[in-house]
């Protein structure tokens, strides 16, 4: 196994991680950005070749791909330190040293099982538009969506854009709090040019508040879902659902390194430093709060990271505040109604891979009393998907981490294990 | 419960087992536990039902174990995963292979049956083996479980019976007593020690002390290896490393994911993994079956084994405590032992005669020191 040194290890290519990146390498350190998308861009600026980007996704990738970071396409397999990372390079396994890493792993969706969720056709809100984006033809095709929060707005646009019929936009929200919400959040010009440009691009949708998918049926696929608007059931006939009960921050690696979490997120101070010395983060991974504060963040953590002595984070402070600030508005204006939790049926899967539905799990077990039991969470994604349901369901603490990350075949990680303590190659 | 006859410390396998046996023979039964139930040392185990000979008095354990875990299997839920399987012993050499025939020899007298294959047998019998080795041992009365389902199921029948269990951990102990964390003291007729490796916390002097182990789960996949496949040199593995040692080890899930183990190493409770034993042990496992190698690997994790210095377990009184009795120190076959362990445990309380000869167990038999184990 090759070796190979840098100053400053990136985890991510979203806006917090492109930002930590730039920052780090425009003060001169050796900067290794690593994300498992082909493109840099995460996945709100994920995109195909040519495609069209926002000004400040362009700007971003500008400053990184000037600043000298190398962006490579890889996976972090294993951890054996903090400052030692075994990332597999596209079937080419690296021991990475580093004297700082900057975790930026962003957010993935929250899956709460309703019966039928597993069926073909039914996908997460940003599982959608990441196959939109991939290519997924969707002229005519009938769409339902049901989430929370600010991400229905561009992803029902772009579905109508691509010439979709999406029928229905569900927030499960009530239509008060979202209403109290805009007029604050909707202050700032460019959120307001945005929404209301999404919201006439997907003008034939009915949107609904207080609304939220019971169950998707179907026999080979997806066929029709019957949803719940204020209480009341009605059934859609559609090709593709798109629901998730909004984000939450994506935090295998850091778990797996050892650093301590707040609620769901990475705990960090004001330098984007977390409970782990020589590890910061930044972005949705620390809490959601869109991609605005997850630049400023980024900026910080690699500025720290860099060694600036904590500079930026105190040129940033206010704007770091500010950001904290939306992202708890975000979170208290779309909590999750307490039906969303009390309506999960006992048939609904809950664990795909180990086959483990809603009705196995005694809300009262604790997390390590469940899965000794039922093994839900222990299959191929070890939880990745079902952990985030038992945390909102049953109030569970997200599972620890074991290695490896994202499953290698077994004499590929013994070998790679073999390398890791064999002296440097240069 | 107010002064229970018997206070089980420890709710593990086999801990649930003596509770269980202490409630079916009318005994008000009182089992503590810190953790989960099944979440220590049982939790981390492979499952595996297996007799072993390193002494006669093991062997007739183990054939008295799973003459009761055989009995026992009919009555255990799907979720206990009961699985006869059988042990098959992968003789590498020649040498090996003669073990194969004296150890069938062995086993024939404790009533277990056996049947050695030659090359072409274990070829035919697990196509997966890589080719080149002499033959094996099948040990068809073997068998395969998910020992957390079963504690939990043992539980349920002993709280059917009146046993209570609780959550909390215990601090110490004395004759007939133990106390909580939080400073109560429970008084019992007696008490059972029987945490595992941190027995040794509790009872001083008590020859027991962790040894750790590593063990890799595979992805799903279909079904192509049909016994637990372990190596007859498991106990003069020539694969050490400071005293730490690895050997093959693997176990077809009823899923058809792969258990892989298996290492040794005195480490004390550290957590965390040694990687570099754990290559060598996934090094180990890839030889013997190459198929191995493609396998995805989706978690990893260690567990630690109640280790004695003559690899024989704890069970019976402790002498330097009145009332107090020992269930532990089985290593890796605590889970094999249990129903074994706990009929000796209540048959030494009620005063009748052992099933099996029981002397090879007494806690307090002399013993090699620790450090020199």
């Amino acid at each position: 196994m090759r070796r190979r040194r840098h100053d400053v290890v990136v985890v991510g290519a979203g806006p917090a991680g492109l930002s930590a990146a730039a920052t780090a390498a425009s003060m001169g350190r050796s900067v290794l950005l690593l994300d498992q998308a082909p493109r840099p861009g995460g996945q709100i600026w994920r995109h195909r070749a040519g495609a069209s980007l926002p000004a400040r996704a362009r700007h971003l990738l500008d400053r990184v791909r000037e600043s000298g970071a190398v962006h490579a396409v890889a996976t972090v397999v294993d951890a054996p330190a903090p400052d030692t990372l075994m990332v597999d390079f596209g079937g080419r396994v690296d021991l990475v040293h580093t004297a700082a890493v900057v975790l930026a792993t962003g957010a993935v969706e929250r899956l709460l099982p309703f019966p039928g969720w597993t069926l073909p056709g039914v996908t997460g809100v940003g599982g959608l538009q990441a196959l939109l984006k991939g290519g997924l033809q969707v002229r005519g095709r009938r769409i339902v969506l049901a989430g929370t929060g600010p991400l229905l707005y561009p992803v029902a646009a772009s579905l109508a854009t691509a010439g979709a019929r999406v029928l229905a936009v569900l927030e499960q929200a009530p239509f008060s709090a979202v209403a109290k919400f805009g007029t604050r959040a909707l202050r700032d010009p460019h959120r307001f040019v945005d929404a209301v440009r999404w919201r006439a691009t997907a003008w034939r949708s009915a949107w609904h508040h207080d609304a939220w998918v019971v169950r998707a049926e179907g026999g080979e696929r997806l066929e029709a879902v019957t949803i719940s608007v204020g209480g009341r059931e009605r059934r859609i006939a559609c090709d593709w659902l798109g629901a998730a009960a909004g984000l939450v921050p994506r935090t295998e690696l850091a778990r797996l390194l050892g650093c301590a979490l707040e609620g769901e997120a990475i705990a960090v101070d004001a330098t984007q430093a977390t409970s782990i010395p020589g590890i910061w983060a930044a972005g949705e991974c620390t809490g959601v709060k869109g991609d605005a504060a997850a630049v400023l963040e980024g900026e910080i953590a690699g500025a720290t990271a860099a060694g600036d002595g904590g500079g930026m984070a105190s040129r940033h402070a206010v704007a770091r505040g500010q950001g904290i600030a939306f992202g708890r508005q975000l979170a208290d204006t779309f909590a999750l109604q307490p039906a969303l939790r009390t309506r999960v049926t006992p048939e609904a899967m809950l664990c795909r891979c180990e086959d483990v539905r809603v009705g196995a799990i005694d809300p009262a077990w604790t997390a390590r009393q469940a899965k000794l039991w039922t093994r839900v969470g222990m299959g191929v994604c070890q939880g990745t998907v079902c952990g985030v349901a038992c945390t909102a369901l049953y109030g569970w603490e997200p599972p620890q981490v074991r290695p490896p990350l994202a499953a290698p075949p077994l004499a590929a990680w013994a070998r790679w294990l073999t390398d890791v303590d064999s002296p440097t190659e240069s | 419960m107010t002064h229970p006859d018997v206070l089980v410390i420890g709710a593990g396998m086999v801990g649930a087992w003596t509770a269980l046996g202490l409630a079916e023979r009318g005994l008000r039964v009182l089992v503590v536990d810190g953790g989960v139930p099944g979440g220590g040392s049982t939790g981390a185990a492979m499952g595996h039902l297996v007799v072993m000979d390193d002494s006669p008095a093991q062997l007739a354990l183990c054939a008295h174990a799973m003459m009761r875990w055989r009995t026992a299997a009919p009555e255990l839920p799907p979720s206990a995963e009961y699985d006869p399987a059988g042990t098959l012993w992968l003789a590498c050499s020649d040498d090996e292979l003669a073990e194969a025939h004296r150890k069938q020899e062995v086993y024939a007298v404790a009533g277990v049956s056996t049947e050695v294959l030659d090359a072409v047998a274990l070829g035919q019998a697990e196509p997966l083996v890589a080719p080149g080795l002499a033959g094996g041992l099948r040990v068809p009365g073997d068998a395969i479980c998910y020992p957390p389902a079963i504690v939990r199921t043992l539980l349920e029948r002993a709280i059917a019976l009146g046993a209570i269990v609780i959550n909390q951990a215990v601090r110490a102990i004395r004759p007939g007593g133990a106390q909580l964390t939080d400073g109560t003291w429970l008084e019992a007729g007696v008490v059972v020690v029987a945490a595992g490796p941190q027995s040794g916390m509790l009872v001083p002097d008590l020859p027991v002390i962790p040894r750790r182990g590593h063990l890799v789960i595979t992805e799903r996949a279909p079904r192509r290896i049909h016994h637990q496949l372990v190596e007859l040199g498991y106990l003069h593995s020539a694969h050490t490393l400071g005293g730490a040692s690895v050997a093959f080890n693997v176990q077809p899930r009823v899923t058809g994911q792969l258990l892989v183990g298996s290492s040794r190493e005195l480490v004390g409770f550290a957590p965390g993994l040694n990687r570099e034993l754990l290559a060598m042990m996934l090094a180990r496992a890839s030889a013997i079956v190459p198929a191995l190698a493609g396998m995805r690997v989706i978690r990893s994790w260690t567990g630690f084994r109640p280790a004695t210095p003559d690899a024989l377990p704890l069970i019976g009184a402790w002498p330097a405590l009145e009332r107090t009795w020992i269930a532990t120190g089985h290593e890796g076959l605590g889970i094999t032992l249990a129903p074994a362990t706990a009929d000796l445990i209540v048959a030494g309380i009620l005063g009748e005669p052992p099933p099996v000869p029981s002397a090879a167990f007494a806690p307090d038999r002399p013993m090699p020191t620790l450090a020199a184990a």
